[in-house]
């Protein structure tokens, strides 16, 4: 019924990236990860950043989470320039990044916790959010205890309770193995439809990308620049079998894999 | 559509695949962790801990009967000289029935050092982990006074604080305040920096991190820090007490040296060993009861 791509072209923009270019300085020289990236997040997008390993996924959305310092052009959040970290835009890291002392009631409620919120304020914030990703039965739990994939529930739980209003997932199911990674797309989609939340999302996959994408990104190594964007507008649930999901497939691979020439022998199409 | 019977299904689903996935570890980890340990296995590990012990008090009886010797006593005579020690009703000498006495004084020593070097040692040892400014103007002079060994100061420490209980307490502030810091400072240094992002993306800063982030996280290497810095603080009673003290279990031994008393040194020594087991298993409770979240922090 609701389809959020409907009305996507009217949504008021929520995130503005402009020129990024990021310059590491390592030890053995400096190393340019990013250059000229520019993008356009409308609010309510579910945008994917999709590429090889290496092209600077990681550092374009650590330097919108605000953990990286970009060396070359902005990122502004609500037309609001971005220094630093900020409960505006919430990471879901690849390896969860939970607090391993604290409980999965105490990971979600670790935000609210932590701004002026009275404690039962928070106990139902916990609450929800907790129902909302399916953990109520191990809210005593501690993350040694849980697998990988309800680790991520909480990780997301987390965020969300945060009242984030921008979702930076990177690489967030790659750790997970096919049918843990598959349940927990469906949910981050149903999450994503109920929540209204804006969503950029780094994978190397391409049916991952095609799969979850309102649009999806494409970068490119050496150094890291946005190549192309590509409309996905399959109607949801996605059947991966479809035609049309194929070919659209298909078609980004040959994007993502015209750029990689001879020198690159890296296999950006190994998802399949 | 409301969320719950949207979600749910596949929530279902996907936590039964993640039960799935762990099942084959789960029960492995169950039985190592000994929830259920019945009383067989605990008598079994308490039977082999008594062998090596009871093997030497015999070597130990046999020897001193095979050469003779009246310079050490057998065991039986440290024995009786320990519940004399305690109890009093044999010998009726100076140090009949005055364990308590210098036992108490001990262990307040002990305690005390220990707690001053604790409280002392992990917020330092917090703050030089985490701002480079403190750690740039302390880490050098930390460094060059930690290879003295504690010993060394009984000298300067007589004099700061006189022939007395102090001088031991602050050998025993010493000796327990570098393991508790450097482990302390080990611990912060080795936070996962994903932890304080996530922390940060979460609207925790500034001060609230150190609550909230760096002493939880560096808790394991801060327990550390304190098992050892409990055991130099036992050693260093027994040197702090050695000279000038007419009370606690260091004096005990040295009297008994001057007294050629054996039997009341090896006491003395029998008594700080027993104590210090005790007090480390005590921290072993506690490390046990705060970490209780980490895999890998059950001793
Ligand atoms: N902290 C860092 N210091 C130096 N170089 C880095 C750092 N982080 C990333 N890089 C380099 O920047 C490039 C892009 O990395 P990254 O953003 O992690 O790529 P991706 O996430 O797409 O795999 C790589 O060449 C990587 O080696
Ligand atoms: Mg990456």
């Amino acid at each position: 019924m609701l389809d959020p791509t409907a009305s996507r072209g009217a949504a008021p923009v929520i995130l503005e990236v402009r020129d990024l270019g990021k310059v590491y300085d390592a030890s053995n020289g400096p190393v340019e990860a990013l250059r000229g990236a520019n993008l356009t997040v409308r609010k309510g997008e579910f945008i994917c950043l999709l590429g090889a390993s290496g092209c600077g996924k990681s550092t374009l959305l650590r330097i919108v989470a605000g953990f990286e310092q970009a060396t070359q052009g902005s990122v502004a959040v609500y037309g609001c320039e971005v220094d630093g970290p900020g409960p505006d835009r919430g990471m879901v890291f690849q390896d969860y990044a939970l607090f391993p002392w604290l409980t999965v009631e105490q990971n979600i409620g670790f935000g609210p916790s932590h701004r002026r919120i009275a404690p039962k304020e928070v106990a139902k914030l916990t609450e929800k959010f907790m129902a909302m990703v399916g953990l109520t039965a191990f809210a005593d739990r501690y993350p040694h205890q849980l697998s990988g994939g309800m680790k991520q529930r909480v990780a997301i739980a987390r965020v969300l309770a945060n009242d984030a209003d921008i979702l930076l997932m990177d690489e967030p199911f790659g750790a997970l193995d096919a049918l843990t990674r598959s349940a927990l797309q469906e949910e981050l989609i149903e999450l994503w439809r109920t929540t209204k939340l804006t969503v950029i999302f780094v994978t190397h996959s391409v049916e991952e990308a095609v799969l979850l994408a309102d649009r999806v990104v494409v970068m490119t190594a050496g150094p890291g620049r946005i190549d192309c964007e590509v409309e996905v507008d399959l109607p949801r649930p996605r059947d991966v079998a479809s035609v049309e999901f194929n070919a659209l497939r298909r078609d980004v691979t040959r994007r993502l894999t015209s750029h990689i020439g001879g020198s690159r022998p890296v296999a950006a199409t190994a998802d399949s | 559509m409301s969320l719950q019977g949207t979600v749910s299904p596949q929530l279902d689903r996907a936590v039964a695949t993640a039960s799935v996935a762990t099942a084959p570890t789960a029960p492995a980890r169950v039985a190592t962790r000994g929830r259920g340990r019945s009383l067989g296995p605990r008598l079994r590990a308490v039977a082999l801990a008594v062998v090596v012990p009871l093997g030497l008090l015999l070597l130990w009886d046999v020897l001193v009967r095979w050469t003779g010797t009246r310079l050490v006593p057998l065991p039986s005579g440290v024995a009786v000289m320990m519940w004399d020690f305690a109890f009093g009703g044999i010998y009726d000498d100076a140090y009949s029935g005055s364990l308590p006495i210098h036992f108490w004084k001990s262990v307040q020593r002990v305690y005390g050092g220990f707690f001053c070097a604790a409280l002392v040692g992990i917020p330092l040892g917090l703050m030089i982990g985490r701002i480079p400014l403190l750690r740039a103007m302390l880490d050098p002079t930390l460094s060059l006074l930690r290879p003295i060994p504690v010993t060394a100061w009984l000298p300067l420490s007589m004099i700061f604080f006189g022939l007395g209980p102090k001088s031991a307490v602050f050998l025993v502030f010493l000796g327990a305040f570098y393991p508790i810091l450097l482990n302390t400072v080990f611990g912060v240094k080795s936070v996962d920096a994903r932890l304080f992002e996530a922390a940060g993306m979460l609207g925790c800063r500034g001060p609230q991190l150190f609550r909230a982030v760096v002493l939880p996280a560096a808790l394991p290497s801060i327990f550390n820090g304190l098992r050892l810095g409990a055991s130099f603080a036992w050693i260093l009673i027994v040197v702090g007490e050695m000279t000038g003290v007419p009370e606690g279990l260091g004096a005990v031994i040295m009297d008994g040296r001057t007294l050629s008393r054996t039997d009341l040194v090896i006491t003395g020594m029998i008594i700080i060993g027993v104590t210090g087991f005790v007090s480390d298993r005590l921290l072993v409770l506690l490390s046990n009861y705060f970490l209780r979240w980490s895999p890998q922090h059950h001793a």
